[in-house]
């Protein structure tokens, strides 16, 4: 097989040009006013807007504060709003953009400077949902003398897989409305990774986390918007965990009003 | 200055980082000594570069495999530069720590059975990889992070830059970090100190690694007179996508893809790998699952024999998983697909890869004994950063995730006995440190011009690194190196930040990552210069160094920091107790090596 017209292909992809953002600035050491700072930069087919933030980093502005590790939308560090729309950095490429481009950040959590937001009320509300193993008995450490892992079968992870695919980026929070109106509510990523426990075959903490999902500021608080399975950099499907975790708390409800 | 007190502090939110924190838990929970422990990470630890590793974790797991056999692959693949006691404890340890990730949740690829499924990894006489698709780091750390939460004697300081170690008389009694959100020192005061800090892939220009891995930790003990071991030895992934150099799995190899140069030809058979193995039937040890030096070698030489392709400015070589089908390429390497479509606009399941070799993984770093303790006392190093000996010059593709668990899980284990027995000292002793950082920080944000810019100061060490410390080297190219590290270490000096704000400030953090990498670069290139043979990962084209000299360099290289003059270079005896040093032998010319 030859491989040059691959080759061919490619070569000629990089047309350079210049691009203008806008980029919402907030230094809270100075001022408590925000303010748009715009900046020209040369781009490429393949500049992403992570490459652009730290091309002003480097050679424009070197104030500029925003959050980035891994660079393959992965991390989940570097969500921003871009023009209105939540969405990764570093998944995001300006040749997808004509005209103006602004940059702000992510929606609904507190602006700590510039791009970067406080994220402490998501991650409290991660820990709330309890999402580790909860088993009968505590997890077993392992026993040397029974080396056993749990039996799972490829249609029992598959239940859950999709579930336990969120990057923890909180693109989700941004695109929510509900969460934008009430920061208690629990929120999409932390709903479904409820979602994710409770569907693994190897968990029995259903009961554990009910306390938490099944009230206002659990599943009941979402009304199906919907944004943030759109939003989300890893095609999770929050919206569907959330409303499936619906079911569950209806049913859970029901029975304990049987039960008396 | 805020000053708080635990029995353990750990720096490192990282996979080493939480099963440190939670060995550190259970050691404590078990001894009947309740133990605070806090884990500083500078990112959230689900930001960790630990995420980005996608192949697997490696141990011992079917029932024709043997601990004799994931030894001898281990020790071949370092070349003999590796402690052999670390990787008898290695092996052993490697298979219980797996389990505990599934018993926590980990969601381990699976057989229709409902056993945890192996795949193939180069340099492996067997598969034993345990993988969860193409994102298993990703789903281990945040199966760590998340279990983690149920331990209410684990506080996080999330955000936290750790800026210097406290010592005193040889003993480690805290450290000093920055609250990056307010630019505030906190002094922690500690009896047992673990640092999980990674890599310093970043030292290099072209590298498969998250920008947050910039060797912090190894330059802190470092400064504080511990050695940094074997820094020479630097691996090249053969596999980064062009232009970024993110990283493209060895598991597509492990599950049957090819590489091929321009002409469509799969050359590793000209390079000891061979016979060509049949499509679609990977064979251990053979062609594309040879160990990851050999492979970054062959790309070198096929690009000086004019046999590369091109993808953009790159000189690269292709990547064929097409005969492996759609649905098995989406089953087994999704994250694959969505990184080529998303960065290169190519589908692998209707192109081939266009990729090149990329700096992924340093071999050397913190040097430990086996129970992951430094030559300071109450100081402990797990994970990348550390050198506890088990790689060698090369590491093998899956040793270094179940490393994180195994030598993270007995550092922390270490840290709470020694805690048990240790008490705090003087906090005055910590509050003087605390002072001498803060001046330090007061001096880059000083408001005056800066005579030189840390951008400019980073760009020439990335291109010093990469030209002269790369997949082979030369004595001029590494001297020029050497020289260059030593410059820019005068230079930084000068350097000053533009940015005076105390809140989220990334200019500062920037520079103080560049000052540890331009001090643990010097290390690296001193121990490159030094060691007058190739092994490994260190390629030397010099004229009676091309080949391996067991005489007078079956040692490593241990580098001590002088503060600002030059580093100095030692040799250390290696652990050889159980295997000679031999041939490293694959294809056919390994042959008979049974499991």
């Amino acid at each position: 097989m030859s491989t040059d017209q691959i080759t061919a292909k490619r070569v000629s992809t990089n047309s350079a040009s210049t691009k203008h953002i806008s980029v919402k600035r907030y230094l809270p050491d100075t001022s408590t006013e925000t303010y748009w700072q715009e900046y020209d930069l040369p781009v490429d087919d393949s500049t992403s807007l992570l490459d652009a933030l730290n091309h002003i980093k480097e050679q424009l502005d070197s104030t500029l504060s925003y959050r980035w590790s891994c660079r393959m939308a992965i991390c989940g560090s570097c969500g921003v709003m871009v023009n209105g729309i939540p969405k990764l950095g570093c998944k995001t490429f300006l040749r997808d953009y004509e005209g103006d481009i602004r940059i702000e950040p992510l929606s609904h959590f507190p602006v700590q400077r510039d791009l970067v937001v406080d994220m402490a009320i998501f991650l409290e509300h991660l820990a709330a949902v309890k999402p580790y193993l909860i088993g009968d008995n505590p997890v077993k450490p392992y026993d040397p003398k029974a080396p056993e892992t749990y039996q799972q079968t490829p249609e029992q992870l598959a239940r859950y897989k999709q579930f336990a695919n969120c990057i923890n980026c909180g693109l989700c929070y941004s695109a929510c409305p509900q969460f934008g109106l009430n920061p208690e509510f629990l929120g999409p990523a932390a709903l479904t990774l409820a979602h994710r426990y409770n569907l693994d075959s190897r968990d029995n903490g259903k009961k554990a986390r009910m306390a938490e999902l099944n009230r206002h500021d659990g599943v009941w608080s979402c009304t199906f918007v919907g944004f943030c399975s759109k939003v989300c950099p890893k095609h999770v499907d929050p919206a569907a965990a959330v409303n499936q975790g619906k079911v569950e708390a209806a049913k859970h409800t029901l029975i304990a009003l049987f039960k008396g | 200055m805020q000053q708080r007190d635990f029995d353990i502090v750990i720096v490192g939110g990282g996979g080493a980082g939480l099963r440190a924190a939670i060995g550190a838990a259970e050691q404590a929970k078990g001894q009947g000594t309740p133990q605070r422990i806090a884990l500083l990470s500078k990112v959230y630890p689900m930001r960790s570069h630990t995420v980005a590793a996608e192949g697997g974790a490696a141990a011992v797991t079917s029932e024709e495999d043997t601990h004799q056999a994931h030894f001898d692959d281990t020790v071949s693949g370092g070349d003999w530069l590796v402690e052999q006691g670390v990787v008898d404890y290695f092996v052993h340890h490697a298979y219980q720590e797996l389990v505990q990730m599934e018993r926590w949740g980990c969601p381990w690829s699976r057989k229709d059975d409902g056993q945890v499924q192996v795949r193939r990894f180069g340099g492996m006489k067997t598969a034993r990889t345990w993988f969860a698709a193409d994102k298993t780091g990703f789903h281990m750390l945040h199966t760590l992070f998340q279990t983690s939460l149920k331990y209410p004697e684990i506080e996080r300081f999330d955000e936290y830059f750790v800026l210097d170690l406290a010592v005193h008389e040889g003993a480690v009694i805290g450290v000093i970090a920055l609250q990056i959100a307010t630019g505030e020192l906190t002094l922690l005061r500690a009896k047992a100190v673990v640092l999980a800090t990674g890599g310093a892939g970043r030292l290099f220009r072209f590298n498969t690694n998250a920008g947050i891995v910039t060797g912090d930790g190894m330059a802190m003990a470092y400064r504080h007179g511990v050695a940094l071991r074997d820094m020479e030895f630097v691996q090249y992934h053969p596999t980064g996508l062009p232009g970024s150099g993110i990283l493209i799995t060895e598991a597509c190899r492990g599950e049957g893809g090819i590489l091929l140069n321009k002409d469509g030809y799969r050359y590793l058979q000209d390079y000891g790998l061979g016979p060509e193995t049949p499509l679609g039937k990977p064979e251990n040890k053979y062609m594309e699952l040879g160990p990851r030096d050999k492979l970054s070698q062959a790309f070198w030489q096929e690009q000086q024999a004019g046999r590369t392709g091109k993808f953009g400015d790159s000189d690269v070589v292709y990547l064929d998983l097409r005969h492996l089908g759609e649905k098995y390429i989406l089953e087994r390497l999704p994250f694959i697909c969505e990184l080529a479509k998303a960065y290169i606009n190519v589908d692998p399941v209707k192109e081939p890869i266009p990729i090149r070799p990329a700096v992924h993984y340093t071999m050397g770093g913190i040097e430990t004994n086996p129970q992951c303790e430094t030559s300071i006392a109450g100081l402990y190093a797990a994970g990348e950063c550390a050198s506890v000996g088990l790689h060698g010059a090369n590491r093998l593709g899956s040793n270094s995730l179940t490393e994180l668990l195994v030598f993270g899980r007995l550092a922390g284990e270490q840290a709470s006995k020694r805690a048990a027995q240790t008490e705090w000292a003087d906090e005055r002793l910590l509050e003087a440190q605390g002072d001498r950082q803060q001046a330090k920080l007061l001096r880059l944000c000083d408001g005056t011009d800066s005579a030189e810019s840390w951008v400019e100061l980073k760009h020439a060490m990335v291109q010093a690194m990469e030209s002269g410390c790369g997949i082979y080297r030369t004595e001029e190219g590494m001297r020029h190196s050497l020289d260059t590290m030593r410059q820019l270490r005068t230079r930084f000096n000068k350097v000053r930040i533009n940015d005076t704000s105390k809140i989220f400030n990334t200019e500062l953090l920037e520079c103080l990552e560049l000052e540890c990498g331009l001090d643990i670069a010097e290390a690296s290139c001193l121990g490159a210069l030094e060691r007058r043979e190739s092994r490994g990962a260190h390629q030397r084209l010099d004229e009676e160094m091309q080949k391996r000299d067991d005489v007078n360099y079956l040692k490593h290289s241990q580098v001590f920091y002088q503060g600002d003059a030059h580093a100095e270079l030692r040799w250390q005896d290696v652990d050889a107790r159980f295997s000679a040093p031999a041939e490293r032998a694959y294809g056919d010319a390994g042959k008979g090596e049974k499991v």
